[in-house]
């Protein structure tokens, strides 16, 4: 595939993912941060978003499977997780994260277990979503092409 | 992350030093402001990181409190504002908040993905300059530079308005500056110190909508009448209730009353603590210093019992103030003392205490703010961030001591009364010189506290000093009473006062002080000015010689020695007010007073004045006298405010205590005053 179409595809799927409520306006902010100095910034931190969130969720998981959970820890690591979800621009992740912390107020561990089930599925499906974005960036790149910067006129 | 904290890290950092010593604001400006962002979410930090440089800003990053903390430490100066996370797992986002109000005195923006009003109301009443909500987009970080200039502004007008009695339109021009930037401030006209007032109450109240209540101007005429009632019910009757019957102005509601009560207690604490502004110091606080140093010595057992007892006078200077009552011009230690109430009285935000001190007690404080005769510096609103502030406040105090006489009695016993109260409140109300300032308990009972604590701490106590508890370093270095109930431990904001007059704690502080040698003799025991005279021992020489003024405000301390007087702990507190800032860094031992407080000593000056000013609020906040403005004290001792007042900070701080205004009881938490009193 040359370039051109390469890039045409890029752009359709950024869309899309947009479209879907996959990402927000806080990820174009990412990608506009990128520049000559900084390159992989927005492979850099996503990356970084993704460690701490495998981490946060395993804590999550654990939290939430004592015989006596600690909401106030639940709530605190949902609560990052909420931050750095939204600082990416992962909208799906953080409103569920938002859901997941009205339960841990009213401490109803069903509801939270539950949450916590909704909240991986999206972590995983956006960080599927954003690696092939990725890669779709390198082959660009690869190919001699740059990466077109998105525009949200949508 | 970057190393920004050295000033000259930068391309810029010329121009961000020019920046800081004036209102100039240099070409590039903001470019090269230089930042501290703290959050644990390494994502957040990475992007925050960004995003800031994208600003051309000088980034540091941290993902730990504690880490911020130190580094804030060890650079006074390396960093313009800071930025950090409210949820953090070793320490609240808050907490370091008011360390560093207290501490460091810089502007301090929150931010969290949590956008409930109560979170929010939070920041706003723990000091914090504004509150992002994360995300966090680049369009909101391009605009913070606005806090740090406007801290700014608002120290310089602190300063200058302590200098003269007209201040009460730059007090208001100045708040209404601060009032609009940031999305979290409220419109206090007084400025922060008002707006952290009103937050108190309000955060007390857990209501918002007291803070709706109709805003009044509190004019100085207005503000005098106030100090007046104030006076003549004794700080530890003052309800608003019955200040609103003395006053007996229509339309006033009690409400009013007992806000500006609230603010007033906190100005009057933040004199003591650490004369924040540095301008004030020719104020009125003189006047009242001379009559407390002379009465100090004697310390007949007027109020400084209550002040010792407080922790904050030693009864000694108490009594001696008393006896000096107004008329006295103990003239001991040359004013410092005074100075530092002036300075607080400065520091208080408004014009009022300058007024009410005027008229009451300072009689003489008219002059107040030029007292400084014998000082060379003038109290350029520049210079005297740095320099003059402590000169001046040295020289005003000097002068003051004159002239106060009368006012130090009044100051005494105002003091006393704050002094007990306070004792916790204010370390640094630098009440120590002042002794009849009590007012700002906060000050002074941190100054015997401070003294005490510096006493203390260098005794080993110190570190009490944050809530200056005043110990009643009255001649005995017992200084270390401090009351401080604060809770917070003020952080370094305790001045080191050791400087509780004369007492021990002088010459403890001396000790401690190592590095000041501080002839201060700290009266002993008049602690008021604990933190101020920490550093005056300590620092003497070094901020003081800023200012000349210091070096001979030393002199005159020294001489005095610990009479126990006022005088010491006065000029003590003017200089420790200033060195205290400066000093901090120097006694360090000594100065655990506030322990955070001084711990900025070196160089923090302006911070200091700056933290008091946070730190009172978000002090007060607490209801715990935190004393921040104490921290003052902690100016690094390296310079007293290189580029803030010291001096104005002490000057308020002595202001506020020359005032004698009832120590903000209330707004302390000191040991003897609960909030009760504070209006409901």
């Amino acid at each position: 595939m040359e370039v051109g179409q390469m890039q045409g595809r890029l752009v359709d799927y950024t869309k899309s993912l947009f479209m879907e409520g996959f990402l927000d306006g806080q990820f174009l902010q990412l990608q506009q941060l990128q520049d000559e100095s900084n390159p992989d910034f927005v492979v850099e931190v996503v990356s970084l978003f993704f460690d701490d969130s495998e981490k946060l969720l395993n804590d999550l998981t654990m939290a939430l499977d004592q015989p006596n959970v600690d909401f106030k820890k639940v709530d605190a690591h949902v609560h990052q997780l909420k931050g750095s979800s939204s600082s990416i621009g992962a909208q799906r992740v953080k409103n569920g994260c938002i859901a997941f912390r009205n339960f841990c107020e009213e401490q109803n561990i069903e509801a939270c277990l539950r949450c916590l089930q909704q909240v991986k599925q999206e972590y995983y499906l956006v960080k599927n979503k954003l690696e092939a974005l990725f890669r779709l960036e390198q082959q660009i790149v690869a190919a001699g092409g740059s990466i077109p910067m998105m525009e949200m006129g949508f | 992350m970057n190393s920004s904290s050295g000033k000259g890290s930068m391309s810029t950092a010329s121009s961000s030093a020019a920046w800081k010593t004036g209102d100039v604001v240099p070409d590039k400006f903001p470019a090269g402001l230089r930042v501290l962002v703290v959050d644990d979410d390494p994502t957040c930090l990475m992007i925050l990181e960004k995003m800031l440089r994208t600003c051309l800003y000088e980034v540091t990053k941290c993902n730990r409190a504690e880490t911020a903390l130190c580094m804030l430490r060890e650079n006074k100066n390396g960093f313009d504002i800071v930025i950090s996370d409210v949820h953090m797992p070793d320490m609240d986002g808050f907490k370091l908040l008011e360390h560093i109000g207290l501490e460091m005195d810089l502007p301090v923006i929150m931010m969290s993905a949590d956008d409930g009003k109560h979170v929010v109301m939070k920041g706003v009443t723990h000091g914090a300059c504004d509150y992002l909500i994360k995300p966090v987009r680049i369009e909101a970080l391009k605009n913070i530079w606005q806090h740090v200039v406007r801290k700014r502004r608002n120290e310089w007008k602190d300063f200058e308005q302590s200098g003269s009695v007209e201040e009460g339109d730059r007090q208001q021009k100045q708040s209404e500056d601060a009032d609009y930037s940031s999305s979290a401030n409220e419109g206090n006209w007084k400025s922060s110190k008002k707006r952290k007032d009103d937050e108190d109450e309000t955060d007390e109240r857990d209501d918002t909508s007291s803070l709706k209540k109709p805003r009044v101007v509190w004019s100085v005429e207005l503000h005098q009448q106030f100090v007046t009632a104030v006076n003549q019910l004794g700080i530890d009757k003052a309800v608003p209730k019955k200040i609103l019957e003395l006053m007996n102005v229509p339309g006033l509601t009690r409400e009013n009353v007992a806000s500006h009560l609230q603010k007033y207690r906190l100005y009057l604490r933040r004199l003591s603590g650490v004369s924040q502004h540095q301008g004030n110091l020719n104020n009125p606080f003189i006047s009242s210093q001379e009559t407390t140093f002379g009465p100090l010595s004697s310390l007949n057992g007027l109020d400084l019992q209550t002040l010792a007892a407080t922790g904050q006078l030693p009864a000694q200077s108490l009594a001696t103030l008393q006896a000096a009552g107004l008329g006295r011009s103990t003239a001991k230690s040359g004013v410092p003392l005074p100075l530092v109430d002036q300075r607080n009285i400065f520091s208080f935000e408004n014009p009022k205490l300058r007024f009410g001190e005027g008229q009451q007690q300072h009689m003489n404080n008219n002059k107040q703010i030029n007292l400084l005769h014998g000082i060379p510096t003038t109290m350029e609103p520049k210079q005297l961030a740095s320099l003059h502030h402590t000169a001046q406040s040295i020289g005003n105090i000097n002068m003051q001591v004159t002239s106060h006489g009368a006012q130090s009695g009044q100051n005494s016993s105002l003091l006393m009364q704050m002094a007990q109260p306070q004792a916790r409140g204010p370390t640094l109300d630098s009440t120590v010189g002042h002794a009849p300032r009590l007012p700002s308990s906060m000050g002074q009972p941190i100054l015997s506290n401070g003294i005490a604590a510096n006493v203390s701490t260098r005794n080993g106590i110190p570190e009490n000093i944050r809530a200056p508890g005043y110990n009643p370093v009255s001649q005995t270095s017992s200084m270390l009473n401090f009351p401080m109930n604060h809770t917070s431990e003020l952080p370094g904001n305790s001045f080191p006062l050791g400087s509780t007059p004369g007492i021990s704690s002088l010459t403890s502080r001396r000790a401690f002080q190592e590095e000041v040698n501080s002839e201060i003799k700290v009266p002993s025991g008049f602690m008021p000015s604990y933190a101020i005279f920490n550093d005056l021992n300590q620092h003497k020489p070094q901020n003081w010689e800023l200012e000349n003024v210091g070096m001979t405000f030393d002199a005159s301390q020294h001489s005095n020695s610990l009479q126990g007087n006022l005088d010491l702990t006065q000029s003590v507190l003017v200089q420790q007010g200033f060195s205290s800032r400066q000093v901090n860094g120097q006694s360090r031992s000594a100065a655990v007073v506030s322990k955070a407080v001084f711990s900025a000593a070196d160089g923090t000056e302006h911070v200091i004045a700056q933290n008091v000013n946070q730190h009172l609020d978000s002090l007060l906040v607490d209801n715990t006298i935190r004393v921040k403005s104490e921290r003052v004290a902690d100016a690094s001792a390296a310079n007293l405010f290189p580029d803030h007042f010291g001096q104005e900070d002490l000057m308020s701080a002595l202001l506020k205590q020359q005032e004698g205004i009832a120590p903000a009881e209330n707004e302390f938490a000191f040991d003897g005053y609960s909030m009760d009193n504070i209006p409901g």
